[in-house]
């Protein structure tokens, strides 16, 4: 399995990635936090760490610790709009549950 | 579903306790609003996309308020309850208000604080409510956008207003309920936003904001020395803008088709048209225009010639501006164009030709006081690794407590930079739970037994409240020197405790990197146990939810077969819980007892009774944010 981009959201890392300036990639991993158990991250990654796993589409790299990975596996990532508000997003195969604000999720 | 931005690296927020910071461009003519989301500062648009929030606001004789566009609308016909440039007022006295350029159409009286107010059909208004108006609007926009409230803002103020004007920027900032981070000089946002301050090639620059509004200009020098910002001197006329070029292209438009100049429905028109016309000189070299029934050509050389005047006097305030900070042009590094008439060709080519070299004319020059503010708010939110500041050390594994059922909630991850404060929410598991024990925890697994345990202590005295409605924020400090201070406070009461320990005492770094080693290694058992630990909790949970139900109605409710049957279903995921280990198994045993239970549910929420619990959901009825110990 891997980790996929839709074109919406490659455009738009890409574009956060060329704005900021430097980093090597995306960093994806989850927190055990919040309501529902599990929190994602999502964060421009300057290095990659020997143990990290990186996946590779739409020319980005994606970049996830060993430790989220079990948790991660097969999601895609989105960018959408809703209203005024805009965003990222994950279809995450492993999700079981979400809490009522989409921030946390169980497996 | 929340949707989710890029942080920078570490700087990622729990759910719910986003650091959400907005810069805040409050004008004279526009008000704006910018954040920076993944990492790149932008204005915030209203639901018909536009960034420019007009700084109107109306008042109504039901004491309703308007502000914006709506307002603007409203203000020919409404023009004594429809308060415009309120910011020209703001911490002004009526004596300075007598003294301030153009006549203002409203009517004024004083008050006993020497604050002058504007007379309208919903009462006295002072200028700071006005601006507390339009801040509310903007607060309102960031928060639909943002999905979330806003921690803190950066509001911009002119360089020149003094102590006074700046706390009554302040005061309205508080009657909108926004916590100011700071106030920011408009030229310094500017200069931010191009990332001026982050440039180290000179360790000192100087740097000349030419900021052409509608109605106003603002020639500001600064000086920036290793970060910092100094106004060297300020300048400019607080009557000439962009609406003076209209003026002139609509005299002239009056001149050629010899329209009368002092019907004033004529000249709004030829006001409008010119606007129009000077807007399409920004990229073509000539535009048509008609007036009722006459038309011409306006080409833009005309168009300059009409307007050199104009330019010729901000020039000769950029002069006298320089010769105050006692500078040279050829000392001045970078030019920064601000205000939407600075997209007008000629402003750009005579300033340019002025200062010996071409402006910064990239960013929108309407939204660069804005993002400039927000690059900052983001900032001062804590949303980037500050580099200003010294990196101390970083903590080497994660900190963090137990919550019920043996599982570790992480306060603060490992690599976070010190000095550190985080603070989270904790709410109880029982009813009339009193005490509360912290048990603080290093290291990155799941499971309490396979972490480090650092220190335990209790919360007592919280007052005896149903499961989940006491507040307890646990708040994990490490200063710089790596000094460790848990504090728990129960917040309706104030009740406290809290420990101080020394977490990297006695572990070697080989220690640490065994730890950090074993929780990649252990990952999918670490996820197994930990689905296994949630379901347990949630097993624990519903029974605790039934129990307390049927304590309280059962004899009244039920029937004693009725009662049997809950029993019955209670004692068996009792007794699977007791004996299983399977995540699976123990989630099909809580959800067959909450079908057992649903017809108790559905009659307990009948007889409105408030607290109906069994067979729910942890996320219904506890508060969403809060988990429990």
């Amino acid at each position: 399995m891997a980790i996929t981009l839709t074109d919406a959201a490659a455009d738009r890392i890409s574009s956060f990635l060329e704005n900021r300036g430097k980093g090597v990639g995306l960093r994806l991993g989850v927190k055990t936090h919040g309501c529902s158990g599990m929190a994602y991250v999502i964060e421009f990654a300057d290095e990659i760490d020997e143990t990290d796993t990186v996946f590779e589409d739409h020319g980005l790299k994606i970049i996830i610790d060993p430790k989220s990975l079990v948790y991660l596996d097969g999601t895609e990532m989105d960018f959408a709009k809703e209203g005024l508000s805009e965003g990222f997003k994950f279809n995450n195969p492993n999700e079981s549950g979400a809490c009522g604000c989409g921030e946390s999720f169980t497996v | 579903m929340a949707l989710l931005q890029i942080s920078e690296p570490g700087m990622s927020t729990a759910p719910h306790e986003h650091r959400l910071a907005a810069g805040i461009d409050l004008g004279t003519t526009n008000s704006l609003i910018a954040t920076v989301r993944s990492g790149k500062a932008e204005t915030l648009k209203d639901g018909q996309g536009d960034a420019l929030l007009p700084s109107v606001v109306q008042y109504q004789k039901d004491a309703q308020v308007i502000v914006g566009k709506a307002a603007k609308a409203a203000q020919l016909d409404d023009i004594q309850n429809t308060i415009s440039s309120a910011k020209r007022l703001l911490g002004r006295g009526i004596a300075d208000i007598k003294t301030l350029d153009g006549k203002l159409p409203y009517e004024f009286v004083a008050s006993d604080s020497n604050v002058p107010q504007i007379q309208t059909i919903a009462g006295n208004i002072t200028a700071i409510e006005v601006s507390a108006e339009i801040l509310k609007a903007l607060k309102q926009r960031a928060e639909n956008t943002l999905g979330d409230e806003l921690k803190g803002v950066v509001i911009t103020v002119p360089a020149y207003f003094d102590d006074a004007q700046r706390q009554a920027t302040k005061d309205a900032a508080r009657l909108a309920d926004l916590n100011v981070f700071r106030l920011l000089n408009e030229p310094t946002a500017a200069a931010v936003a191009y990332g001026l301050d982050q440039n180290e090639s000179l360790s000192e620059r100087i740097i000349a904001v030419y900021d052409l509004g509608g109605g106003t200009f603002d020639i500001s020098i600064l000086k920036l020395n290793k970060g910092v910002f100094e106004v060297l001197a300020t300048g400019g006329d607080s009557a000439l803008g962009g609406d003076d070029f209209d003026h002139k292209i609509a005299e002239w438009m009056l001149e050629q088709s010899g329209l009368q100049t002092n019907d004033s429905s004529a000249f709004h028109q030829a006001m409008v048209e010119a606007r129009r016309a000077k807007e399409a000189l920004t990229k073509a070299n000539q535009t048509d225009v008609s007036l009722g029934g006459w038309q011409g050509v306006l080409n833009r050389t005309d168009f300059d010639e009409m307007i050199a005047p104009l330019v010729k006097k901000t020039l000769l305030a950029c002069r006298r501006a320089l010769r105050d900070a006692n500078l040279n042009k050829d000392q001045v590094h970078d030019v920064v164009m601000v205000g939407g008439s600075t997209r007008v060709p000629v402003v750009r080519e005579k300033v340019g030709e002025f200062f010996g070299k071409p402006p910064l004319v990239d960013i929108d020059p309407d939204k660069v006081v804005a993002i400039g503010a927000a690059l900052q708010a983001d900032v001062l939110a804590g949303n980037k690794p500050d580099e200003e500041m010294l990196l101390l050390d970083v903590i080497p594994l994660s900190l963090g407590l137990e919550t019920y059922g043996g599982l570790v909630e992480k306060i603060i991850a490992r690599n976070t930079t010190i000095p550190i404060t985080r603070a989270q929410e904790f709410t109880t598991f029982k009813d009339d739970q009193t005490a509360m024990s912290v048990h603080v925890l290093q290291g990155e697994r799941e499971t309490v037994e396979e972490n480090r345990s650092l220190a335990k202590f209790s919360l007592k005295g919280i007052p005896p409240m149903v499961a989940g409605a006491a507040r307890i924020k646990v708040t994990f400090k490490v200063d710089a020197d790596g000094l460790l201070t848990v504090d728990a406070e129960e917040e309706t009461t104030g009740s406290k405790a809290g420990i101080e320990v020394k977490p990297s005492y006695g572990l070697t770094d080989t220690e640490i990197e065994t730890m950090i080693r074993d929780s990649m290694e252990n990952a999918q058992a670490d996820m197994q146990a930990r689905k296994f630990r949630e379901q347990k909790v949630e097993a624990d949970r519903t029974l605790e939810a039934l129990d307390s139900a049927m304590a309280a109605d059962a004899k009244t409710m039920l029937s004693e077969d009725e009662i049997k049957t809950l029993l019955d279903a209670r004692a068996e995921l009792q007794q699977i819980k007791e004996n299983t280990d399977d995540a699976e198994i123990l989630k099909a045993a809580i959800q067959s007892l909450e079908k057992t239970a649903e017809f108790y549910v559905a009659r307990r929420m009948d007889d409105n009774v408030k607290t109906a619990m069994a067979g729910h959901k942890v996320s219904d009825f506890s508060d969403k944010n809060k988990d429990e110990i």
